[in-house]
């Protein structure tokens, strides 16, 4: 899965987020290696999306650095995302009223150079870069199967394609490390199993993803190693079993258990249970995958 | 075209109970009668303006009534089936035949009532004004009961019907929504509109010549309107007419053609432009067409800052102000602070582009970084804030530039290489005034000006506006320098509106501050291009355009209006952004209906595909 050599791609040091009294993320280190899908996860309100807005420069962390590739990024998100972190937003955000093609042609636009000037007089240079753009982003469009409805508004798209759509317009400014906020939010088990498909597409493509998410199956099945921030502050970090096992997570979700606590026998007939059931729904999803 | 007809096979019967035949019978009938009518006298006295006195040669108001008559009988005929007119009615629809039916008969009707009002008394109507009026009547009645064949006359009489069991007598509002509804299913455009067979190249250049030229005639003549009650008159003609062959589909299908032959249209559209001031024999209309072009060009300057990147500018008249003001400084002007200076046009022109461009960027780089409405307050702050300047740099209060109210006064005509502005020429035949001249010289600014919109519009920084309008956090996390983007966009603007200042520096003999303001009742003010970029259609290039010459028209031909005319404007916008809020002439992403329902189950590219192989046979 991972390369033999991790070069660190993302690499946050000791950052803090305050806002006014309140610290929504506090003095979380935190890195992703090339080729690496990490997963970010944590309850409502543990300050992931702020921690993701701090590495994306929406937000200047108080304290901290984030670098990329190890320069220090600028907190300002188009620097950000032409040195090659592109994201994704958790309630989607494309834009509406353009095309499909326009919309991936738009996330080309930290790659490619052409200013008014280039526009107005239309040299030989500037119809070249035009079509390459669209040949690169045709050919995100077929990547993401979305490639029959370039003419179409983006706000006419069914919700699952439009999640697909903002993935391939990220995709499109060439990035290192793709950031995914919540990207199977609101979708149903089969288009989850199709985006898990094309997350591993992607980390194939040799761009390292971090993805937050609520859907602990998908996170685990997809992340090789899996970060918990729970009150702003990073609790455990590791791989799948290690977090999972992690009883402090569980207390973070699930509560402490309390004084009048049912007996470990009736907790492990719980569980049991839950696995089985689990297991059922995921080979039934599988199946109808395939 | 006729099998087309045929598949409601049941069709809904008209608002008006009559059998479909009569009603057929009917309109063509009222059509007829109307078209004859207008050659009869309506008065006797030819005190009513246009002269509707003599029988046999129709004057004034009654060649709109004959035009209406003519078209409800085209629309009636081809109703019928004939073989040649299937092609005006290609959804087989009864709308348009409605539509101007309900316009001939505003016309006449507004001409017999404004003969009674403006003669006193209805004893000054001959007998052929109430042939007209009853005539148009005939075909709108045949025209109602003619079938709708909608759904929603069927719902609409559904809900009525439903309501008279329950209730018994159905209350008046459902009534009037019932009745309201009945009307819209008329009105309204058919969901479906078959697509036309395959057209020739060249046929389908024919057909944008012709429309072309029949735009120029139609435009002319409205330009060319000597007294309001014609200007009236038109204005209800032409809507209805409009209304119509949008409902037939025609417009439809019209930009289509469009969207094939891009290049040609504009090619075409310039000619036109540039056919206008031969049409003319008086100097005065030519000043018109100047005015409206100047008022034009602004409106699709402001169009980039505004339909494009989404930045609403209240304070946008102010960079036609600077060009206009630098334009006359340097036009060597005896009242200009340098009056010694006097630069050629083309240096006059560059540099009222370049001051503007510079106040443009200077306004813009701190507001920029606000958003919505913050902005849109700034902009007007900032707007003000020029003329106001501008009014105390008399030497007295401020520095003296501008000359204070009173202005930049005799600014010479221009001077290109021996072609003088200020006199008529004589070419080919035809005498071009002063104002024709400067007509000529707008046009080209206007092309160059199309040319840069449409340039922009379709690129990398283009699509970059779009994105900041769309969204502007996601636009910055796709990488795009939202203040850098959205200050070039305000730059751009400003300069194009400061080009067309020169020139109308030089058309208007003098600048002054006052027409440099928030709101007025005259164009050009901020109000006013703000109103003709949303009237016309936000990024569009033939919206904003034709938006500014109704703006402009209006208040000139209906001088009687007077202060009211900003209450008529406010009411039309309204009305209008209640029923089509995306403006007369819809972007092309709005066209992108071709392709989509606007839901959420779009079909596929794929079944669309194969849609014209199936209704070509509608063609």
């Amino acid at each position: 899965m991972t390369t033999s050599t991790p070069t660190p791609v993302l690499e946050a040091r000791n950052v803090t987020m305050r806002f006014g009294g309140l610290t929504a993320v506090r003095s979380v280190d935190f890195t992703v290696n090339s080729g690496e899908i990490v997963g970010l996860i944590g309850p409502n309100g543990a300050g992931k999306t702020t921690f993701f807005n701090c590495l994306t420069g929406l937000y200047v962390p108080t304290e901290g650095t984030v670098s990329y590739k190890g320069t220090v990024l600028p907190p300002k998100p188009h620097l950000v995302t032409q040195a090659g972190i592109a994201r994704t937003f958790q309630n989607i955000r494309l834009f509406a009223n353009m095309t499909v093609l326009e919309n991936v042609l738009v996330g080309r636009h930290t790659r490619t150079k052409e200013g008014l000037w280039s526009a107005l007089l239309r040299g030989p240079g500037f119809k070249k870069a035009e079509k390459a753009s669209e040949e690169r982003a045709m050919e995100l469009l077929e990547f993401i199967g979305l490639a029959h409805k370039r003419d179409h508004l983006s706000r006419n798209l069914p919700y699952g394609e439009q999640r697909k759509l903002e993935i391939a317009r990220a995709m499109a400014s060439e990035p290192g490390l793709l950031l995914l906020d919540e990207p199977t939010a609101g979708m149903n088990p089969q288009e989850t199993r199709a985006t898990e498909d094309l997350v591993f597409a992607i980390r194939d493509k040799g761009i390292a993803v971090l993805l937050i998410e609520h859907d602990m199956r998908f996170v685990f099945n997809l992340s090789d190693r899996v970060a918990v921030l729970v009150q702003g502050e990073k609790l455990v970090e590791g791989t799948s079993e290690v977090v999972q096992a992690d009883e402090r997570v569980i207390a973070a979700y699930l509560g402490e258990p309390f004084e009048g606590d049912p007996g470990q026998a009736e907790a492990a007939e719980v569980e049991a249970a839950e696995a089985a059931a689990d297991a059922a729904s995921t080979t039934s999803t599988k199946g109808e995958g395939q | 075209m006729t099998d087309l007809t045929k598949t409601t096979t049941a069709p809904e019967p008209g608002l008006i109970p009559l059998p479909a035949a009569a009603a057929r019978a009917l309109t063509l009938v009222g059509g007829i009668a109307t078209a004859a009518s207008a050659f009869l006298a309506w008065t006797w006295t030819s005190e009513f303006p246009g002269d509707l006195t003599i029988t046999g040669y129709p004057g004034g108001l009654q060649w709109l009534t004959f035009t209406g008559g003519l078209l409800i009988t085209l629309f009636a005929l081809s109703g019928y089936g004939i073989r040649g007119l299937g092609w005006l009615l290609p959804a087989g629809n009864n709308g348009p035949t409605v539509l101007t039916a309900l316009g001939a008969f505003g016309t006449t009707w507004f001409t017999v009532i404004a003969i009674a009002v403006n003669l006193d008394g209805l004893v000054n109507l001959e007998p052929g004004a109430y042939v007209a009026a009853v005539a148009s009547l005939l075909a709108v009645i045949g025209a109602f009961a003619l079938p709708a064949g909608a759904d929603e006359t069927h719902n609409a009489k559904a809900a009525f019907a439903a309501g008279l069991r329950k209730g018994g007598i159905p209350s008046n509002t459902r009534i009037v929504i019932a009745t309201f509804k009945g009307l819209a299913a008329y009105i309204g455009k058919p969901d479906r509109i078959p697509a036309p067979g395959a057209l020739a190249p060249w046929v389908e250049r024919a057909v944008i010549t012709v429309v072309t030229a029949v735009g120029l005639g139609v435009f002319t003549y409205g330009i060319d309107t000597e007294y309001g009650e014609l200007f009236i008159g038109y204005l209800i003609l032409v809507v209805f007419a409009m209304w119509a062959l949008h409902s037939a589909g025609l417009t439809d299908r019209f930009s289509r053609l469009v969207a094939h032959h891009r290049g040609f249209t504009l090619a075409m559209g310039f000619a036109a432009a540039i056919a206008f001031p031969f049409t003319q024999t008086d100097d005065h209309y030519a000043n018109i067409g100047v005015n409206i072009l100047i008022f034009g060009t602004v409106a699709l300057g402001l169009n980039i800052v505004v339909g494009l990147a989404g930045l609403l500018d209240l304070g946008y008249v102010a960079f036609l102000g600077v060009g206009a003001y630098t334009a006359a400084l340097v036009s060597g002007s005896e009242f200009s602070r340098f009056s010694g200076v006097q630069f050629p046009f083309w240096a006059a022109a560059l540099s009222g582009a370049a001051a503007s461009l510079i106040f443009g960027v200077l306004i813009g780089a701190p507001t920029l970084r606000l958003r919505g409405d913050y902005l849109a307050i700034v902009t007007l702050g900032f707007g003000e804030i020029f003329r106001i300047a501008v009014n105390n740099m008399d030497g007295v209060s401020g520095p003296d530039i501008t000359n204070g109210p009173n202005g930049i006064p005799s600014i010479p005509d221009l001077d290109f290489f021996g072609f003088k502005f200020g006199e008529a020429h004589d070419i080919g035949g035809f005498t071009l005034g002063r104002f024709a001249n400067y007509y000529l010289l707008m046009v080209l600014i206007m092309a160059i000006v199309v040319l840069v919109y449409t340039r922009a519009a379709d690129s990398r920084i283009g699509r970059s506006w779009i994105a900041i309008r769309e969204d502007e956090t996601a636009a910055t996390a796709m990488g795009i320098n939202g203040f850098r983007v959205k200050l070039i966009a305000f730059a751009l603007g400003a300069s194009l509106a400061g080009l067309a200042g020169t020139v109308s520096a030089h058309v208007t003999y003098s600048v002054v501050p006052t027409p440099y303001q928030f709101a007025g009742s005259t164009p050009p003010n901020s109000a006013f291009l703000l109103a003709a970029v949303v009237l016309g259609g936000m990024g569009t290039v033939a919206g904003p355009l034709l938006g500014a010459a109704l703006l402009y028209l209006l208040p000139e031909k209906l001088v009687f209006l007077q202060d009211k005319s900003l209450l008529a404007f406010g009411i039309a916008l309204i009305i209008l952004m209640r029923f089509r809020p995306e403006g007369i002439i819809a972007n092309r992403r709005n066209q992108l209906e071709f392709h989509e329902t606007g839901q959420l189950d779009v079909p596929d590219t794929e079944t669309l595909a194969d849609d014209p192989a199936v209704t070509k046979a509608g063609a």
